[in-house]
């Protein structure tokens, strides 16, 4: 039996517009319909501030404020630092991941994807579905 | 040879390489050179001549050195070439990614009237469109490994420009200078200059304005 609530509301951040459809049309697939967008680190630090996000799934590299940056924002907040967060991103140097891991990512995701890992990762992150 | 004398020949060679060469000031250069003899003691009539000579290599080397870099144009380099390359590459990833959002438009209606087939085929459609969101995310990567190219020639542009201002004008274009681009890159074609490519967008024509310009030719 599915435990996640599949209404909750999700963010995607990424400067690419295509990526952030793909997204969230594979999203849509899963179920997944309440989705909002951000285009860098710190519009996506801002919508979580004002709304309480189930899931962030951020590219890393984005000006100003890279995911990275973001991660460690959110992990810094004691209001948002228990928020899943699946970083989404081209950056597949070992250093990037342990870099990311020692940040406190949930999941990590090389482009390009595909549907299936994306499932998987979030079946990791945020349950069974 | 007493220094006196010397001194007098230098001046006189020197002013003749500064006349020859151009910005070579040879009251700079002979104080420098008397400054190194006053630290020498006896006869140094022979290592004078050898600074001499070294100096005049020197200086010569330096004007070669000139000549070779403004051969290469790096003011064209500068104003032409590296911003032509990096406005196609920009116009690409825009070009990438307009066609990517027409993709999606298609195919995300094409999602959505499987809502009413049969699960089966629905199924089956649904796979495939997923496949096509996979695809597009080569506009994704592309677009980022020619932002990074893109920000490569900006780092060339900016090391070419300082060698420039390091210069001076001395390798700006002079008037009737023959041209950098070699001959071999010269599109010998007999319309090539009628091959510039795709137009970037803000100087392109729609196809209303060239059916209107056909129009006026008839």
């Amino acid at each position: 039996m599915s435990t996640v609530d599949k209404n909750m509301p999700i963010l995607i951040v990424d400067d690419y517009k295509t990526m952030l459809r793909i997204i969230r049309n594979l999203l849509k697939q899963l179920g997944f319909n309440n989705v909002d967008e951000a285009t860098d680190g710190s519009a996506a630090l801002q919508k979580m501030r004002d709304r309480s996000y189930g899931l962030v799934i951020s590219d890393w590299n984005m000006e100003p404020m890279s995911g990275l940056q973001l991660l460690q924002e959110v992990r810094a907040d004691a209001q948002l630092q228990e928020v899943p967060f699946i970083m989404v991103t081209a950056e597949s140097k070992s250093e990037n991941v342990v870099a990311a891991k020692q940040a406190g990512v949930t999941n990590y995701i090389v482009k390009p994807f595909n549907a299936a890992t994306l499932k998987t990762k979030l079946t990791t992150a945020i349950g069974e579905f | 040879m007493t220094a006196v004398p010397q001194k007098a020949d230098l001046e006189a060679r020197l002013a003749a390489l500064s006349r020859s060469q151009g910005n070579l000031d040879p009251k700079d250069l002979v104080e420098v050179i008397e400054s190194i003899m006053t630290t020498m003691e006896g006869d140094v009539t022979s290592v004078n001549v050898r600074f001499y000579s070294e100096i005049e290599a020197l200086a010569r080397y330096i004007h070669e050195t000139k000549a070779e870099i403004a051969s290469l144009r790096p003011d064209e380099i500068t104003d032409t070439h590296l911003p032509t390359a990096t406005d196609e590459l920009e116009a690409v990833v825009g070009a990438t990614e307009k066609a990517t959002e027409q993709i999606f438009e298609a195919v995300e209606k094409i999602e959505e009237l499987t809502a009413g087939m049969d699960e089966e085929v629905s199924a089956k459609i649904v796979e495939a469109v997923t496949m096509v969101y996979e695809a597009c995310s080569f506009q994704d990567i592309t677009g980022q490994r020619i932002t990074k190219v893109v920000n490569a020639l900006k780092h060339i542009e900016a090391k070419v420009e300082a060698l420039l201002q390091a210069f001076g004008s001395e390798l700006k274009r002079e008037p009737g200078q023959a041209p950098a681009t070699p001959p071999e890159l010269v599109d010998q074609r007999p319309d090539g200059d009628l091959m510039n490519g795709p137009q970037m967008p803000e100087d392109a024509q729609s196809q209303d304005d060239i059916d209107a310009l056909l129009a006026s030719l008839d």
